[in-house]
Formats: C-alpha cells, sequence, structure tokens
C-alpha cells in the first residue's frame, strides 16, 4: 500500500506527520519511508537513517556531433521546451530546458543528434531501525524534480506500508510524488491561506482519482472554516494535533513529536487504521 | 546592416519596449537605408525560454545589433556566440532609440542585466 502526504504549501507540518506515522506503523508492521521532496529533503533530520546505498539519477539530454549537422535548424524548431538554437556555426544545447523529449534525435535529418545523459540528482538509501529509507536530492539549480522522484518511488516495497512524502504546492512535482498511491493525507493549518492551499492541493488529488483524508496540523481549536470545508466536499478529516510548543521545539532539534509527547502515539495509530480502512476500499488486493 | 529594437507595437513611432523575450514585436530597421519592417516575437505565448526563443528569431532574420532594455543570460549568451551585438535603448520610441543608435549614443551591453527568467 503506497500512502502519499501532501500539502498545499511548505511549512504545514507535512515531515511532522509522515515521519510520526512511520515510525508508529513501523512497531507493527514493514514500513518503507519514501522522501519525495527532493528540493527540500529533511525528513531525514527526524528519522535519522543510517544511509548505506547512492546512486545517481539521470535523465536523457541530446548530444549534437558538429561534424555533422547542416544546421538546417529543424532541432531547434521541433523543440517545444526552447532548449535548442541553432547558431550560425553550431547549435547550442540548454540542458536545464531539456525535458528529454527525444523529438530532436529522432528527426534530425543529418543524424546528428545522439541521446547522452545528464545526471539531475541523487538517490540515497538506508534503514532507520526497521524502516527502510530512501530519498532524494535534487541538484542545485536544477528544474526538472519528477524524474527523480519517480526513481525514488521507485523503491516501493510490495507488502509493506510505503510512505510518500510529497513536496509542497500542486505543481508537476506534486502530480509526480502522488500519483498512483492508495491513499493521500492532506496536512493543513487552520489559516485562511491554509484552507485555500488545501482546496487546491485536494482538487489535484481528486483529479488523479486518489482517495484523500485531511489532517489538520497547529489546531488552536477553531477550525470551523476546514470542518466545513471537509463536510461539504464528503472528505474525511481524520486527524487534529493542536498547537503544541514542546513539539515545534522537538521538531526544530529533530526529535520527533511522538517521543515529545508519547501520548500522541494512539492519535497515530488511530490514524493508520483510518487510513487502512478507507484505503483497503479502493484496493483491496494490494 | 540590420538592427531589431524591442517594441511595443507594429511601427517606428511605437514605444519601445524594454523586455527581450516577452516584448510583442521587433521592429528590424536598415540604420543606413531607414528601410523597416515589424516581425512578431514568438516568445510572449511561450511557457519558457522565451528569451532563447527570440534570441533565435534574431539569428533566423540575421541582424547585426539588437536595441533591448534589458536581457537575461541565455539569451545573452546565444547573442553574443551569433556575433550579434546588443545594446541597450531607453525608455521612447522605436525611431528614437534607432536615432541613439546611428548617432552611437547607446551604451554597448556584453554581460546579462536581468536574471533570467526561464521556467522549463
Ligand atoms: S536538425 Fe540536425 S542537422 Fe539540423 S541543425 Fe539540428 S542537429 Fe544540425
Ligand atoms: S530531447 Fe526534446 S526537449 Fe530535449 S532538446 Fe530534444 S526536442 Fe528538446
Amino acid at each position: 500500500m503506497i500512502v502519499a502526504v501532501a500539502s498545499g504549501k511548505g511549512g504545514t507540518g507535512k515531515t511532522t506527520v509522515s515521519t510520526s506515522l512511520a515510525l508508529v506503523a513501523a512497531e507493527k508492521g514493514k514500513v518503507c519511508f519514501l522522501d519525495c521532496d527532493v528540493e527540500e529533503p529533511n525528513a531525514h533530520i527526524i528519522l535519522k537513517p543510517r544511509l548505506s546505498g547512492q546512486e545517481a539519477v539521470r535523465v536523457r539530454v541530446p548530444v549534437i556531433e558538429q561534424e555533422r549537422c547542416t544546421l538546417c535548424g529543424r532541432c531547434a524548431d521541433v523543440c517545444a521546451f526552447h532548449a535548442l538554437v541553432v547558431l550560425p556555426q553550431e547549435v547550442m544545447v540548454f540542458s536545464p530546458m531539456c525535458h528529454g523529449c527525444g523529438g530532436c534525435w529522432h528527426l534530425c535529418p543529418a543524424g546528428a543528434i545522439h541521446p547522452g545523459w545528464r545526471e539531475i540528482g541523487q538517490m540515497e538509501e538506508g534503514e532507520c531501525g526497521k524502516i527502510r529509507f530512501v530519498h532524494g536530492r535534487l541538484k542545485v539549480g536544477e528544474a526538472m524534480s519528477p524524474p527523480l522522484i519517480r526513481a525514488v518511488k521507485q523503491r516501493a516495497q510490495a507488502g509493506a506500508l510505503n510512505i510518500v512524502d510529497a513536496p509542497p504546492g500542486t505543481s508537476c512535482p506534486v502530480v509526480a510524488a502522488v500519483e498512483g498511491a492508495d491513499f493521500c493525507l492532506l496536512v493543513t493549518e487552520p489559516t485562511p491561506f491554509g484552507l485555500h492551499d488545501l482546496e487546491l492541493a485536494w482538487e489535484m488529488v481528486s483529479q488523479l482519482g486518489i482517495p484523500c483524508g485531511v489532517v489538520v496540523n497547529r489546531s488552536d481549536g477553531r477550525d470551523e472554516p476546514v470542518e466545513e470545508f471537509c463536510r461539504t466536499r464528503n472528505l474525511p478529516l481524520l486527524m487534529r494535533l493542536p498547537l503544541d510548543r514542546d513539539v515545534a521545539r522537538g521538531y526544530a532539534r529533530g526529535i520527533p513529536p511522538i517521543a515529545v509527547h508519547p501520548a500522541w502515539k494512539g492519535h497515530f495509530r488511530e490514524l493508520l487504521h483510518a487510513i487502512s480502512e478507507r484505503a483497503g476500499l479502493k484496493c483491496a488486493k494490494s | 546592416m540590420k538592427v531589431a529594437i524591442c517594441a511595443q507595437g507594429t511601427h517606428l513611432d511605437a514605444p519601445m519596449d524594454l523586455r527581450f523575450g516577452r516584448c510583442p514585436y521587433f521592429v528590424v530597421a536598415d540604420p543606413q537605408t531607414g528601410e523597416w519592417e515589424h516581425v512578431p516575437n514568438p516568445g510572449p505565448g511561450a511557457a519558457g525560454g522565451a528569451g532563447i526563443q527570440a534570441a533565435q528569431l534574431m539569428i533566423k532574420l540575421k541582424v547585426d545589433a539588437v536595441i533591448t532594455g534589458r536581457l537575461g543570460p541565455n539569451a545573452m549568451e546565444v547573442l553574443k556566440k551569433a556575433g550579434i551585438k546588443v545594446y541597450e535603448g531607453t525608455v521612447g520610441t522605436v525611431r528614437q532609440n534607432l536615432e541613439a543608435y546611428r548617432q552611437n549614443r547607446l551604451p554597448l551591453l556584453t554581460q546579462p542585466n536581468a536574471p533570467g527568467g526561464h521556467k522549463p
């Protein structure tokens, strides 16, 4: 089973929820944690895995054989991402713009382009106690994160509870992270901004056909707008974590909330139970 | 000799546009003969890489110089490699900037003066 943890924006405490869920679930069964927030991975600060493996993740990029090139201009016309420029004397490749679609090397009439490789980041993996841990680190300045996110997700283990920590927001990288999940937790804050971002995230996840539920973090007890939102969308509000200074302080020092307040374990066990029930409705087989 | 000026409209008396990748038109003029034409910029509609695309257009048009207000690093690199000179124009009409160019009053740009706006 794959459970994605997402939020419409950063700073809602998404990783607090995903890591606590992993720690609690690992007391009962196999857990694999996949940190797909590849621009700013930070679950390792809480889970403190022992990393044992590293792998470069690469994407295709055109390599031009300038001697064969006739400067016909076809490749630059074909590239929808404007990653190629045909100069009077050579062809220039702007690798960061390239999506690796292959259009240029298939269509070059002179056969002057062949596919090469470009590294976009590193995948690291290891263990933290009984949890299998994988995360991706996107290279600084790199904009193409979905291939790295998919590489991390490929490490999901059959028969385990796979927890995907998705990047914040609602753009392509989030879709890449959440796609294929059996359930998606949407973490939000009870503020007007939080609600707006929750709505965007919910729209995206429901378009992907993934059942979801809401977790309100740092609740001050006045969550009526979120409750109202959930009620009208028939969206389950699965958990509420109160605003808690000790938890915030612990988190800043890399201590998981359930270690600060062992009583919170109960909340996460219930959350886990609610997720398996709802995800089970969709995928009784896996 | 051909000079392309970033323009908000399609003629010599249109205001100059300070943007390179996202100006709606280029007025391409010959400062010696005074002949000119306008060319729409494909950049404004592009999701990303507008500056690169506009620079490619300059190469296709075989211009010798570009008059713009701001230029990002990618477009600068392309124009430099293609041997196209870049001059920094000022607020005013296309005609005024062309005249200033003819009188050698426009500063030559050799470094990008705007951040890259590209988002793949
Ligand atoms: S399509 Fe091939 S031959 Fe034509 S400009 Fe591009 S690389 Fe050169
Ligand atoms: S592979 Fe696709 S995106 Fe990359 S340069 Fe070629 S045509 Fe453009």
